[in-house]
């Protein structure tokens, strides 16, 4: 069952030159682990397919119940290079919450995620 | 030795809240009220005004502050610290102490640290070997070397350390770290010693907290949004640190905003790179260390933040003329608001090229359509489009030519009479065109740069 982030986390962001953070937040402790075993680099890659130019990397910070995700080539150069209206990066935090993970019907049961919070 | 030192945020970059200062002060007791109001590319418009005027190149804003909070400065002992020095530090004190000698106050005692500024240093530097490369490209800065307008070390917490301990009252610093500002008296009124990594991480960690103002207690915070109350009067956050290096995220009773585990947590994301080395002068902090716990209503516990040796490096903060740019918009309405942008956007494009400019970029986004979620916003704007009550087509162009960006500037406006119908949005005037002033990060030893502390 697909199921979006923004159901299951928040978010914020920032810059650092052309990358992009993404600090992601579980709602609820027990949800990190689903972030931590679904929201992998590769699909965070994927999910940004054409937003971004350059890799993902992913870190674990489970102390916080977070992923620190770095968007490379984001901010079209970053600073004042930048022609974005997002130049600082301050809005890829729902970008990342718009991501949905497929996650069997089961697990979500038993994290108390049930069928109202799945993606439309 | 203090039980509990109070260290107050009162300003989280240049242009921040007027009033948050006093606040601060009013609001309870603090020991110390913290203003950070450098970010990376402040640095290079202060050195502008500088060059213009001898006697400016700091953040005008502290003196107003200062002004707003003398009282508890001289009457309550509160201390204040603040990166206002821009690269003026000693102007800054000078203006600052103009305030006070008309209000007939004898009482301050102001520390300016300087040092930290290299821009009379950048060849010389170079000449003895360091190349200042840049960090995200590996170019050497002679490849700019003519276009760089400003280059700052950021300096840690020793020189301002130096300066409480000689009895300042104001400590007014050029480019230190953020995060200094807060640890800096931390390590003063606790005597925690430059290898006491674990206390000084602690100190760094509550620095990055509160550096941002109210970002950290309640502003700017996605969780449970519209439940944290009157954001109009929020307060600002106050670490109440400890001598062992806990300490507790708070704000003053009776002001607005949250401070909660979830509002905290955003914040030590923000910016964040390897959470396993938030690197600085003093300390490199351990992210994944850290331990949070909801201490009472508004009231968050930090503690258990382990840090290693730092290195023997500075980051370089030098800025550097990159070119000129314009962005200019026009507001197209319903029926098909997206399409009509959609069309004005390739007019005006082929116009551009029919002229001949020479341009690095040409970027458009579509504001109220895909602007800031870019292709991820496609999916659900297919089912919106029809019904978009209006869209704003914004195209920015950069490139090393000023006429030919000024050239740009002057084909918007003719689009509303000789483009796709249902325009409006364009009382605003001609896009200006700005200088853009770019950021070069590097690394230097350490030996090279020299701080100085002096009462004035």
């Amino acid at each position: 069952m697909k199921i979006r982030l923004v159901e299951v986390a928040h978010a914020r962001s920032g810059d650092k030159g052309d990358t992009a953070n993404v600090g992601l937040i579980a709602l609820k402790p027990e949800w990190y682990e689903l972030l931590r075993r679904y929201v992998t680099r590769e699909a965070v890659a994927a999910h940004f397919k054409g937003a971004i130019t350059g890799d993902v990397t992913r870190y674990e910070l489970p102390n916080l119940n977070a992923l620190n995700f770095l968007l490379h080539g984001a901010l079209d150069g970053g600073g004042t290079l930048s022609l974005k209206t997002d130049a600082q990066g301050k809005v890829f935090s729902t970008a990342l919450l718009r991501m949905t993970i497929d996650v069997p019907e089961q697990e979500l049961q038993t994290l108390g995620l049930d069928a109202a919070r799945a993606a439309r | 030795m203090k039980n509990v030192v109070r260290v107050a945020s009162g300003q989280g970059f240049w242009g921040d809240s007027l009033d948050a200062p006093r606040q601060q002060v009013a609001g309870g007791q603090i020991d110390y009220l913290m203003l950070d109001y450098l970010a990376e590319v402040t640095m290079s418009i202060l050195q502008k005004q500088k060059e213009r005027d001898a006697s400016m190149g700091y953040a005008r804003d502290f003196v107003g502050a200062v002004e707003s909070v003398l009282p508890a400065v001289l009457e309550r002992g509160v201390r204040v610290i603040a990166n206002a020095g821009g690269v003026n530090p000693p102007a800054c004190a000078t203006a600052v102490r103009a305030l006070t000698s008309s209000s007939n106050s004898d009482g301050l005692r102001i520390a300016v640290v300087t040092g930290d500024d290299l821009l009379g240093r950048v060849d010389e530097l170079i000449d003895s070997g360091h190349a200042l490369t840049n960090m995200d490209t590996g170019e050497p800065l002679a490849s700019i070397r003519d276009r760089v307008l400003s280059a700052n070390a950021y300096v840690g917490s020793t020189p301002i350390v130096e300066g409480l301990a000689k009895g300042a009252n104001v400590v007014i610093t050029g480019r230190s770290t953020d995060t200094a500002l807060t640890m800096a008296p931390l390590r003063h009124e606790f005597g925690w010693g430059a290898h006491d990594w674990d206390l000084l991480a602690a100190g760094i960690i509550a620095g990055h907290i509160i550096e941002c103002g109210a970002q950290c207690s309640g502003g700017n915070c996605l969780y449970d949004w519209r439940s944290i109350p009157d954001l109009a009067n929020v307060g600002y956050p106050i670490a109440e640190a400890s001598p062992d290096g806990t300490f507790v995220i708070t704000k003053h009773d009776g002001t607005g905003g949250r401070v909660s585990v979830p509002s905290v947590t955003e914040q030590l994301v923000y910016e964040m790179g390897n959470p396993h080395e938030y690197i600085t002068p003093d300390v490199i902090a351990d992210f994944t260390t850290i331990r949070l716990e909801d201490a009472g209503p508004d009231r968050v516990r930090v503690f258990g933040i382990k840090g290693r040796p730092a290195t023997d490096k500075l980051k370089v903060s030098i800025a550097y003329s990159a070119g000129f740019k314009a962005v200019g918009t026009l507001v197209y309405s319903w029926p098909d608001a997206l399409e009509k942008a959609q069309a004005a956007d390739r007019i005006l494009r082929e116009r551009l090229d029919r002229l001949g400019l020479r341009f690095d970029h040409v970027m458009t986004e579509f504001v109220g359509a895909s602007a800031t979620h870019g292709p991820l916003a496609y999916a659900d704007l297919h089912d919106l489009e029809p019904s978009l009550p209006e869209v704003q087509l914004r195209v920015g162009v950069r490139g090393g030519v000023r006429k030919d960006v000024e050239r740009f500037t002057r084909e918007i406006a003719p689009l509303v009479l000789n483009g796709p119908p249902s325009v409006t949005g364009f009382a605003g005037g001609r896009p200006k065109v700005e200088e853009i002033v770019a950021y070069w990060p590097a690394l230097i030893d350490k030996a090279v740069v020299a701080t100085k502390v002096e009462i004035v």
